[in-house]
Formats: C-alpha cells, structure tokens, sequence
C-alpha cells in the first residue's frame, strides 16, 4: 500500500462514484423513470477503478455492456452520464448512445459496447494506433467472462502478439455468462490459462481488493509502456444486481448475493483496509461518501430536468459529412 | 492521363496516400505477403496484387500482413481508426466480410452516431468482389446491398482505372468508413488515368453514355455489359443514358432521376440477387420520384435468387450479360 492520501481518496471517491449510480439507477429503472436494457456494475468497482487508476487520459480503454464503472473510472463526467442515462440533449452522447454505448474521446473512453466481446478488437487497433504513434501509450479492452469465448477476442490477442502491441485485455469473471455458469461456458481451467496459450504474459488476481488490483496493474501497464508485447489478466469478482436490470436471478444460489455483500464488497473492503492501517479515517471516507452521494442526487435533479432531443435530430451525426 | 490498369491505379492511389500521410496504414491477409516464410517478405503484394511494393517503400510498421482473422483485420483497423489513424484494410474477397460483420455493422458504422458525434472512423475497407472467374459460391459475391443499407458507412465501387484511383483517394481522405467494392475480373482493364492527386467526389455518378430511349443505371463490371448492350443497339436506332452512380451511398439520386424524367423508361442492372437488392431499391427511388414520366414498366436484370454457381455455363446463366439486357432494352423501348 505505496498510495499517497491523495491517491487513496481518489481512489475511494471513485468506488463509491461507481456504486452511488449505480444504486440510484437500480432504484430509478424499477420506477420506470429511465427506458432501454441497463447492466449494472455493482460489486465490480475495485476492478475498473485499480485499473484506471494507473492510465493515463492518453491511454485508451474499451468497454462492454457493463460500462458505467469503466466510463467513471476512466475519467467520464458524471453529469453528462446521467443525462445520458436519462437521453437527454446534452448527455454525454447527445442521449443517442444511451446505457450500452457510453464513450468520451477525450479521455480515452472509446466506448461501452452492446456486442459481447466487440471491444477487445478495437483495443487491439487504439493499440496499434499507440503503437505507431510512439509516446508509450497502452490500450485495454474490459471484457466479462463471456466474452471469452468469442472468436473475434482470440482474433484480436493472437494479432496483439504477433505484433507485438502495448495491448491489455481484462477479463472480469463475475461467474455468470449473462445467466449461464462461467465455469461449464469456458473449456479450460480458467480463462488465464486460455489466454497464455496466445502467447501473452498473463495473471490471475482477486478483484475483491483494490489494492491487489492495483498492483497487479501497475507492472503489466509499465510493462506493456515498455514495448514488452500484451499482456492479460483474470480478475475474480462478483456483480451484486442481475445480468440486466429486472433480471429475477433465480439462477445464482439462494445466499449468494447475500454472502458477497457480507465479505466480497470491495468497498467495504477498501474501507476496513485503509482504516486499520490508519491511512484513512471512518471520518475522512464518511465525508467522501457525503460529496459523492450529492453529487449523484444533483447529477440526477439536473438529468431529470434536462431538455430532451429534438426530432431532427434523430439524422444529425449519422456522418462527417454525406 | 497515363495509360494504366485498374489494379496499377489502386497501386498508384495506395503509394500516393501512403506518402501524402503517415498516418495511412495497410493491414491485410497477404498485402505484404511471404511474411514469415523462406521467400518473403513481399513475395506476393496481395492476391491481386494492389499492394505490391508497399512493404518496400513504407515498412513493416505501415504496412502490415495480417494473419487469417477477418474480424480482427476489421476491428484492429475500426480500432486504429478511432485513435487517429487512417487505416486501409484489406478483405481478401467481399465473401468474407461475412466474418466481420459485427465490426462493420455495429462499430465502424455507428460510433459517430452512438457517441454523439465526437468520435471519427476514417477507416477504408478494400475487398474484391463479382462473379465471373468461377470462382463459385462463396468467392464471387457481391455484398454492396448489403452494407448500403447500414447508415454509417459508404460504399464505393469504381468501374474503370481512373475511377478506381480518384474514388480511392476520396476513400482514404474520407473522415468516414468506406467499404470499398474492387470488381475481381477488372484488374486487368486499362484506362486512362489521371495523374498526381485525383479524386472523385463521392455522390456524384458518371454519365457513361447519353440517350434519349432509356436510362440504363449500373455499377462494377455490368457497366461495360450495359454499353455493349447499347451499343449493339445504336445501329436500330435506339439510344441509351447509362449512369453509374459510382457510389452507391452516398446515391447521387439527382442523376438517376433527372435522367428517367429525361428518356421515360428505366432499367437497372446488377449482379446481385433481386430481392432487397441494389437494383430493387434504385427502381422503388424512380417509381416513387419519377412516375409520371413513366412510359413503361420499371425492369430490372439481375442475378436469381441463388447462390453463385461454379460451372461454366451456370455462371452465365446466373450473370446478367449483354445479350439479356439488350432483349430487355428491347421489351422496354417496345412497350406499348
């Protein structure tokens, strides 16, 4: 734990960012307030945020259909989300991309995305983009355990190592593939195993802890900075909602859920970590947890009162120009 | 002008693009070719040949085999095209997009719109396409309905050498993916070529040949089936527009139809199925725009709805020709 306080309160701030919108968007879709298919990333927080912790805005990132973490991990505003949530005019997106297809090429965000495994080929090419431009930069795909097993994934990490590219693939195992078991979708023992068949330097470590998280992290981005070719991870985690929202989970075991919000809950864990070490007061997170939890409260008054899309505007930025 | 063919306008267009801007890259099965192998590199230059001599002048940085991997030849270059690059990737043959469908359907096309407008994909995707070479069932496609039909993305297909060089430049310049349609049995056609920097705007068809019976619309290689049937023609005293729209989105639809309200009848000529199909779409545009001027039925010549087939004599019966359009020119002038 080589974290400055600044860090270790950033670090914090996002984790409950992450699981505040969370939270309050579970609570505002069972109200209906807010439209279209949302995957929620609670319970995964300390594994976008011990990643994106060590990347730069530079340094580019993919996403999946779980995104809203690796959007505010990454640098994403708030804001802007929210409303995009809600598809209003001045979303992020414009209120065109909603939940699945929040990006910000500002930040290096090129997007969650609607298609299981469709980010890790694009990393590949941001990769190779980072590659030919020569300034360390690294790119990294996010990917559940489904998106293991498909084809165009191996595509991409197979090109990633014949060409020997800053690329980063993060597999997060919350054990379910949508509704179906991790362990009877993936043939080989584990995904990290699969992954070292590529011939990519790869590691498995628990996404419960940040700090494991962001040590891992930490050496294979250097790593990757310092032309060593691609590497891989397979973080252990958990999401504490269902596949989408409105899913019944009655495929996940009867105290699953329970048990992992008891001792799987990376922020709880987070907190106990820095208390007890004394780097980090109740007094100092309780304040974190005041800004974030108003942050959300306002991000959603403003959201709720944003204007919405004209019409016309269902054509505009189809291209560059047509 | 210099005498040139089709493939060695692609190859000039490529060379010239590649110097104008370093940030054009060719990525593709066999560009460099012999990668890795006892003879190469740059034993091949692609299987057309369009990327010869590529490797030599830019580099393996710039100019990149790739290894059999359709989906991550599309998504590395939607991926690089994203983070600035202009990349120029190579799908064998059209057949194959088939395997990289997700990438050009659902990324390439739709992060400007799903983003909000803030993000760029200038990426080009260069594919051989057509019947003709008995090649058979799945190498002698034609897919540019296909991708027509998904906004976000263009589609070029250039049926002569300077086309080929002046909508390629357009190509890669463009800010927005372009699937780039190159018709497998045109490489060998000469032309006269423009030289230096040559571009075709996109949206802006080529007036083949100009009539006053009929509007022949086509594009890729049935473009010269339709001046042979024209010209079979011209001694009967019948003569033909024939436009080829060049790019079949943008559609410059001014042309098509301003020709139609010109000469009262129209046929469209395409080598693909007819269900759903290029040629059915452009007949829909005139008879809803146009129908007045109308002074027979709307006709179309195209493939059947069948695969492509291997044999001699059944790939001419599945390809339109000149001897069935000049019947159907016939049939149309003559209805009463």
């Amino acid at each position: 734990m080589q974290l400055a306080r600044e860090e270790l309160e950033q670090a914090y701030r996002q984790m409950k960012t992450i699981r505040e919108f969370e939270d309050h968007l579970h609570r505002e879709i069972a109200k209906g307030t807010i439209g279209g298919f949302t995957h929620l990333y609670g319970g995964q927080e300390a594994v976008a945020v011990g990643v994106c912790e060590n990347l730069r805005d530079t340094d580019y990132i993919t996403s999946t259909h779980r995104g809203h973490g690796h959007c505010i991990a990454k640098g994403c505003d708030v804001k802007g989300m929210m409303k995009e949530l809600y598809g209003r005019a001045d979303g992020l997106c414009k209120g065109k991309g909603g939940s699945m297809h929040v990006a910000d090429m500002d930040v290096g965000m090129l997007g969650a995305n609607g298609i299981v495994g469709g980010g890790p080929p694009l990393a590949t090419g941001a990769a190779l983009a980072a590659k030919l431009d020569g300034n360390g930069g690294v790119a990294l795909s996010f990917g559940g355990d489904g998106s293991c097993n498909q084809g165009p994934v191996f595509e991409s990490m197979n090109i990633a190592a014949i060409l020997n590219l800053p690329s980063i693939y993060v597999y997060e195992n919350n054990r379910y593939s949508e509704h179906t078991g991790a362990s009877y979708v993936i043939a080989s023992e584990s995904i990290a195993s699969r992954v070292e068949g590529f011939g990519i330097h790869t590691v498995k470590a628990n996404g419960f802890d940040f700090f494991e998280v962001h040590e891992v992290m930490k050496e294979l981005i250097a790593r990757c900075r310092e032309g060593n070719g691609p590497c891989a991870v397979e973080f252990e985690t958990t999401r504490f909602y269902g596949h989408f929202e409105g899913d019944p989970q009655n495929y996940r075991g009867p105290d699953e859920v329970k048990n992992d919000r008891e001792n799987n809950d990376c922020v709880k864990i987070f907190r106990s970590k820095v208390t007890e070490a004394g780097l980090l007061s109740d007094e100092d997170l309780d304040k974190i947890d005041n800004e974030v939890i108003s942050l959300i409260e306002t991000s959603a008054e403003e959201a709720a009162a944003a204007p919405v899309p004209s019409p016309e505007e269902v054509t505009t930025d189809v291209y560059v120009s047509y | 002008m210099a005498k040139m063919s089709y493939r060695e306008a692609l190859t000039e267009t490529l060379h010239q693009e590649m110097a104008n801007d370093e940030n054009v890259i060719v990525m593709g099965e066999d560009v460099v070719g012999g990668t890795g192998s006892p003879g190469g590199p740059e034993a091949i230059g692609g299987v057309f040949g369009v990327t010869g001599g590529l490797f030599g002048k830019f580099g393996a940085e710039r100019v990149i085999d790739m290894p059999i991997s359709e989906a991550g030849i599309a998504g590395t270059a939607a991926g690089a095209a994203l983070a600035g690059k202009r990349p120029v990737a190579e799908i064998m043959f059209a057949d194959f997009m088939g395997l990289c469908m997700d990438q050009l359907m659902n990324q390439a096309a739709k992060f400007r719109y799903m983003f909000g407008g803030k993000a760029t994909c200038p990426m080009v995707l260069r594919t051989s396409y057509g019947a003709g070479m008995q090649a058979a069932s799945q190498h002698s496609q034609s897919p540019h309905p296909m991708v027509t039909a998904i906004p976000g993305l263009k589609v070029a297909m250039p049926s002569t050498a300077a086309d080929a060089k002046g909508l390629l430049t357009t190509a890669i310049r463009d800010d927005d993916p372009v699937i780039f349609f190159e018709h497998k049995t045109l490489y060998g056609l000469q032309g006269e070529v423009p030289e230096g920097d040559y571009l075709v705007p996109f949206g802006k068809a080529r007036i083949v040949s100009e009539g006053n019976d009929c509007t022949l619309v086509a594009t890729g290689r049935m473009v010269s089936f339709c001046e042979d049937a024209a010209n079979a023609l011209s001694a009967d005293g019948i003569s033909c527009d024939i436009i080829d729209p060049r790019t079949t989105s943008p559609l410059d639809e001014d042309a098509i139809l301003d020709s139609v309200e010109k000469t009262g009848r129209l046929i469209v000529v395409d080598e693909t199925p007819p269900r759903c199909s290029f040629a059915a779409d452009i007949a829909a545009l005139a008879a809803s725009e146009v129908f007045s001027s109308l002074k027979a039925p709307i006709k179309t010549v195209t493939g059947p709805h069948s695969p492509v087939p291997f044999a001699k004599e059944l790939e001419a019966a599945f390809l339109p020709s000149p001897v069935k359009i000049k019947t159907v020119i016939e049939q149309t002038v003559n209805f009463s």
